[in-house]
């Protein structure tokens, strides 16, 4: 294994190995209890721990998007109640998964890519390797789970934090009374938007995560490279997370 | 027993090991030494199965190491305890739950038993009252102990020591040596020693593997190493002139001392 992280190559190297790495993060566990132990300790600090940027940013979010929208409709014929409509459309098909997914990018990716970066420096997933352990399964596995299930949750509740904040910030501007606002986020309802969400947020969380994992997992030498490797991993998945966006928009809403 | 058969290994262009043939026989502290750059630590990788040899073989009681498939490597990972240099605990984890992992991991004991496991191995290594602390509350030498009780809680059949000295002062060096060779001949289990630290070497040298840029330039034990006329081996145990002339005023004292 420890070649393997030495090992240096093209984009074709990175992706057969990124590739292998996640296939070995389904290989069977040798002890189901410690994985599921591990999992819980990773939903706690991806979900729990992320919860009070996610809530704060898509707070702002929404409210940003309420005025914004209401500025531009305030010289129109277009009733005021449709900023509701808008900010609840565009929250839950772009900008709760996809901003709060690209915030996660830099909380939890650079987290994760420095996580294992310094177990690897200090050889403590040596030590793993040495007593047995499938490395990639028992270290990435968990994190991987815990990302799929917790982000669409996070996501979720980015949406409704985001639509909230439009509502408050619409009124307290003048813009837009709680009433009309109200009313224009339930003027329609597209369970499908919802459908969209939730698979981008599962797609994004995942994305993130393997590809903060790979960063950390597979880097090596000195302090500095954990620093260069947690900044890939920021990188990547922030370009990596948007270039998903673009094919699940056109996929989903053609 | 384990021999390793002509290894190499290259990386890139670069041969780091030369053909190393060996036997380390089992209840016995083998030690490889050798300067920084010589190729110890590949070797050691090699061993373990951190690396794979560019050629050659490695058996583990007759057993093809190299050759094996990952699912028969992990059954004889099992089999081995290593500790690493800068102990390797795990940051999250108290001592207990350091020592305990492998137990946790690999074994269906009931947990009273796994903690009186664990307990009865941090006695062996003197560290008493410290289950609940983590491992940046330890000392060097306390580490260097959670990582020894780590290794053996499972019972190997082999135990590997990379650097088991450094960062560590002389006297704390000698209660790890000492531990080290006490579980060696306890527990009967082939040691593997990688070190530069010549207290250890004159101390716990059953088997002494001495590399030189890639090569093994010389084997025998503690006795044979003071007699020997190797230069470069010379070189490396008396590196400065005043142990060269300490060595020659005191050669037959030593010599006699070391044969009791």
């Amino acid at each position: 294994m420890a070649e393997y992280v030495h090992a240096s190559g093209g984009p074709l190297f990175h992706i057969g190995r990124y590739i292998l790495m996640v296939k070995r993060c389904f290989s069977k566990p040798e002890r189901a209890a410690m994985y599921w132990k591990e999992t819980l300790v990773q939903m706690s600090n991806i979900g729990v721990g992320s919860l009070v940027i996610i809530l704060l940013i898509s707070f702002f979010i929404g409210a940003v998007s309420a005025v914004q929208f209401a500025y531009n409709l305030s010289s129109s014929m277009v009733p005021m109640e449709y900023v509701g409509l808008i900010v609840k459309e565009s929250m839950i098909l772009e900008l709760a998964p996809t901003v709060s997914c690209l915030i996660l990018c830099g909380k939890i990716g650079s987290n994760l890519a420095s996580e294992l970066g310094t177990m690897r420096l200090t050889e403590q997933i040596d030590a793993l390797e040495i007593m047995g352990v499938n490395t990639i399964s028992y270290l990435i596995g968990p994190k991987l789970f815990a990302a799929v299930t917790m982000i669409p949750l996070l996501v979720i509740i980015a949406a409704c934090t985001g639509i909230y904040g439009g509502m408050l910030a619409g009124s307290f501007s003048g813009y837009v009374s709680s009433t009309d606002y109200v009313s224009g986020v339930l003027m329609s309802f597209v369970p499908y938007n919802i459908k969209v969400m939730m698979i981008k947020s599962v797609v994004f969380g995942f994305v993130l995560t393997s590809i903060s994992c790979y960063q950390g997992f597979y880097s090596h030498g000195s302090a500095i490279e954990i620093g260069k490797a947690s900044t890939r991993a920021v990188v990547l998945s922030c370009i990596m997370v948007l270039f998903a966006d673009l094919i699940l928009t056109w996929l989903l809403l053609k | 027993m384990i021999e390793v058969k002509d290894v190499r290994k290259k990386f890139g262009t670069q041969e780091v090991l030369k053909g190393i043939s060996a036997v380390f026989e089992s209840g016995k502290n083998n030690l490889i030494i050798g300067k920084s750059g010589s190729g110890k630590t590949v070797l050691l990788k090699c061993i373990v199965g951190l690396l794979t040899p560019t050629d050659g073989s490695i058996f583990y009681d007759g057993k093809d190491y190299v050759a094996m498939n990952i699912n028969a490597k992990n059954e004889v990972r099992r089999e081995l305890g290593m500790l690493f240099q800068g102990g390797a605990l795990f940051d999250s984890l108290t001592v207990e739950e350091n020592v305990r992992f492998p137990l946790d991991m690999f074994t269906h004991m009931p947990l009273s038993e796994k903690k009186d496991r664990v307990n009865e191995v941090l006695k062996r290594v003197n560290l008493v009252n410290t289950n609940h602390k983590f491992p940046s509350q330890l000392s060097g030498g306390m580490q260097k102990r959670t990582g020894i009780a780590r290794a053996i809680v499972m019972n190997p059949k082999y135990l590997f020591c990379d650097e088991p000295n450094s960062g560590l002062d002389p006297q704390t060096s000698i209660v790890i040596d000492e531990l080290i060779m006490e579980i060696t001949e306890e527990y009967q289990i082939t040691t593997i020693t990688n070190t530069h630290d010549m207290n250890s070497v004159i101390a716990n040298g059953d088997k002494i593997i001495f590399l030189h840029e890639g090569n093994k330039h010389w084997e025998g034990d503690k006795v044979s190493l003071f007699e020997s006329d190797n230069k470069e081996l010379i070189d490396f145990i008396f590196a400065s002139e005043f142990l060269k002339e300490a060595r020659d005023a005191r050669h037959d004292k030593i010599l006699a001392k070391l044969k009791k």
